[in-house]
């Protein structure tokens, strides 16, 4: 009896404290996850090198000069972070800094109030608005207003090559469609894969189909889509897309198994530097990535790069790019008046300091910030650097990443779709009415 | 064992004369298990059937949406290609997990010494996180970096995960790696169970071992086998993580069974309302088919097996 009788209090008590653990573990959650205490901020990084070690220091550098003013980092896989940040924002738990790709997104956010409005605070400090390429700011403008620091790096997807491979078969690199479809027959002869894709993230599906789309309808094809416009999707342009998408799913361009391929384990790009496949569509982010994973694939000057082919008879400037114009940084209006103090004063001395231009550059990537031409010339991969940038300086057009610039609903619609289109269980038609139903969305 | 446990043990068993007296005191045990309850089940399950009627994009304002959700996921054929695949894989998984789990089962439950290192075995599985497992499968099927190229098996090296057939029936096979060692546990727990004297009777009458499985075995496994199936079939409505990570649903939508496809709803789409019709829909399911499978139990099920022998 007196056995029971304890543990029938311990119950009870259990039952009396329960409540008050469950209190205090949800006021933990409150305080938002990773945060720093004190003085400091929080922010979510996408995980991977080099540029995990090039945040990881600015961040450590700009703690040791402010004390009082640490960062705590947290760092995700790409996809992943992407769901968790929304999630995250939703649930008023978001780390003080908001790490993203700007466009439709950040509209979302804006639109919800969920980050802050830093159009003043720029106007305030216009040596920092006038560090970055004027273009950066576009996707991180939500009607008129400023609500992101544009950082990092311009990335335009290039088309990638093995020069070995394509020394092997005596071939060159594509110049129009047509020439694609040869090389395809051409490597698949040889045993050797033309396209490199990592299918299973889609997105990477889809940078085929916006600069398809970009090269055969131009550039009003896809702005009429983002504004929203009726039928925008069902533009001839569209259908096309997807038939030359299709045609070359058929003629088995793309590496077998790409559908179960993801980027986030850069399996792709290993295919590329192994020579399994003789080219790659894929961001210029990746170039740094194949020069620390490569072995000396890079280093001997294997890797080819060049601009997407054009389109007999299309309509699109050749010189248009695709791809990212900057990666942008926002505050969440949900953190402490000291967090977000401490977030401006990072993204102001902190985040595009000249270590971290230099840290990017070596790494294969070009800043967004001006005057940087000298710095990219004397770098050892002055080749590829003066490529993307020539590509981001000289487009008449710079489009967007597509699943950023349209809302996250339009775009998680436009994902699935593009990877039905890949599997060809729905035509190109079905894709353009599917994606119409969209807009608006 | 010490004067005082002895002394504690008889003060108990004599305290179980005072019966009433201790039956009033036990709703009072039941209090933190229905405050976790309300708390973790009750109020999300409301919460969710408010949202299957809101407009939430998961991070604005929670607006009003009547029916439109509901009408939304209802005609979308997305909808029925989940709920087919839901089922699919949940029969199929019952129709491959079942026989096996039951035959490891009778035969863990032995008592040579080589069974239990084969059990050991067997559970491994069981002791790996799902996402580990789809992690490690799919680094094997990879069809150029995989185990078959690794082997140097190329017939071995199919597309696995991007061929939608080969995707559904690779899903299901590695469910069922993964799940039949607990099955198999439940199994093992059953055979147990059955008092030996029955075996000793039918050997006494000449039954030889297909005949005790068939007679003996297997009809007092009953009650395990719904236990186990209704595990197996309710547990199938909640797979996500395995193959979430091995294949998001895809290629295409052929993998995306109705929890992924809540999930997709919800946290990619920023589609709460219509992610939340879809949860309503799986709570519903899972209810009828737990309610059908206690059913084909009988009434008798609470009682005990060994009653009546």
């Amino acid at each position: 009896m007196r056995q029971f009788q304890s543990s029938r209090r311990s119950f009870l008590a259990l039952a009396a404290v329960t409540p008050f653990a469950v209190m205090a573990t949800s006021a933990c959650g409150t305080s938002g996850p990773g945060s720093a205490g004190g003085g400091g901020a929080s922010m979510w990084f996408l995980s991977g090198e080099p540029n995990q070690t090039t945040i990881q220091k600015a961040v450590d550098a700009f703690g040791s000069s402010n004390p009082d003013n640490k960062i705590a980092v947290t760092y995700f896989q790409n996809d992943a972070f992407k769901t968790k940040i929304k999630t995250a924002i939703g649930a008023g738990q978001a780390p003080t800094i908001v790490y993203g790709w700007g466009g439709g997104t950040l509209k979302t956010y804006a639109e919800a109030k969920q980050v802050e409005d830093l159009t003043t605070w720029f106007d305030a400090n216009p040596d920092l608005k006038n560090k970055f390429f004027p273009a950066s700011f576009g996707a991180a403008t939500v009607n008129g207003k400023i609500y992101a620091l544009p950082n990092q790096y311009v990335a335009p997807i290039v088309l990638f090559y093995n020069k070995e491979v394509f020394a092997k078969a005596g071939a060159q690199p594509p110049k129009t469609w047509d020439d694609v479809m040869s090389l395809v027959k051409t490597f698949n002869d040889m045993g050797v894969a033309p396209f490199s894709l990592g299918g299973q993230s889609r997105w990477t599906s889809m940078m085929w189909l916006e600069y398809l789309l970009d090269r055969i309808g131009g550039a009003e094809v896809f702005n009429a889509i983002f504004a929203g416009k009726p039928n925008a999707w069902m533009d001839p342009a569209v259908i096309e897309t997807g038939t030359k998408i299709q045609e070359l799913v058929s003629a088995g361009g793309f590496i077998k198994g790409f559908s179960s391929i993801t980027a986030d384990s850069k399996a792709d790009q290993a295919l590329l530097f192994t020579g399994k496949a003789a080219m790659m569509l894929q961001g210029s982010w990746t170039y740094g990535a194949m020069k620390k994973d490569g072995q000396n694939f890079v280093q001997d000057g294997k890797l080819g790069f060049a601009t997407f082919p054009t389109i007999p008879g299309g309509k699109g400037d050749p010189k248009n790019g695709v791809g990212n114009p900057a990666q942008y940084m926002s505050i969440s209006a949900k953190a402490s008046d000291s967090e977000k103090e401490t977030a401006k004063k990072f993204f102001k001395d902190g985040i595009m300091t000249d270590t971290v231009i230099d840290a990017y550059i070596n790494s294969g990537s070009v800043p967004i910030v001006n005057g940087i031409e000298d710095k990219l010339s004397t770098s050892p991969d002055k080749d590829f650097l003066n490529f993307v940038y020539d590509l981001a300086k000289n487009a008449p057009n710079f489009q967007q990443s597509w699943d950023q610039a349209l809302s996250p609903t339009a775009a998680e619609a436009l994902l699935n779709n593009i990877d039905q289109l890949f599997l060809k269980s729905i035509t190109p038609q079905q894709f353009a009415e599917n994606m119409n139903a969209t807009l608006g969305k | 064992m010490s004067s005082s446990t002895t002394h504690r043990a008889a003060n108990v068993s004599r305290s179980s004369e005072r019966r009433p007296a201790q039956k009033s005191a036990l709703p009072w045990l039941t209090l933190p298990a229905l405050f976790f309850f309300l708390v973790f089940a009750v109020v999300p399950l409301v919460g969710v059937l408010v949202l299957s009627f809101a407009d939430w994009d998961g991070i604005g304002a929670i607006g009003a949406a009547g029916m439109e959700n509901w009408a939304s996921v209802l005609t979308d054929p997305g909808l029925y290609n989940a709920l087919g695949l839901t089922f699919m894989i949940m029969i199929v998984s019952w129709l491959v997990q079942t026989p096996i789990s039951l035959l490891l089962g009778v035969f863990t439950a032995g008592s040579q010494r080589y069974r239990a290192a084969l059990a050991v075995l067997y559970f491994l599985p069981l002791l790996l996180s799902s996402a580990a497992v789809a992690i490690a499968y799919k680094a094997l099927l990879d069809p150029n970096f995989g185990l078959a190229m690794g082997l140097g098996l190329p017939f071995l090296a199919q597309d696995w995960l991007g061929v939608p057939q080969l995707a559904l029936g690779l899903v299901i096979f590695v469910i069922a790696w993964q799940f039949v060692p607990f099955h198999t546990l439940i199994y093992q727990g059953g055979v147990r169970q059955i008092p030996k004297s029955l075996y000793e009777a039918a050997q006494i009458d000449g039954a030889g071992t297909i005949k005790q499985f068939f007679h003996i075995t297997l009809p007092q496994l009953k009650y395990t086998i719904i236990t186990s199936s209704t595990l197996m079939v309710v547990g199938s409505l909640t797979y996500f993580d395995l193959i979430f990570v091995l294949t998001g649903g895809g290629p295409g939508n052929s993998t995306r069974i109705l929890a992924l496809d809540m999930y997709l709803r919800g946290f990619r789409a920023n589609l709460m309302g219509p992610a939340s019709v879809i949860a309503v829909i799986l709570v519903v399911i899972g209810l009828a088919l737990a309610l059908f499978l206690q059913r084909l139990g009988g009434k008798d099920k609470q009682g005990s097996q060994l009653e009546g022998l």
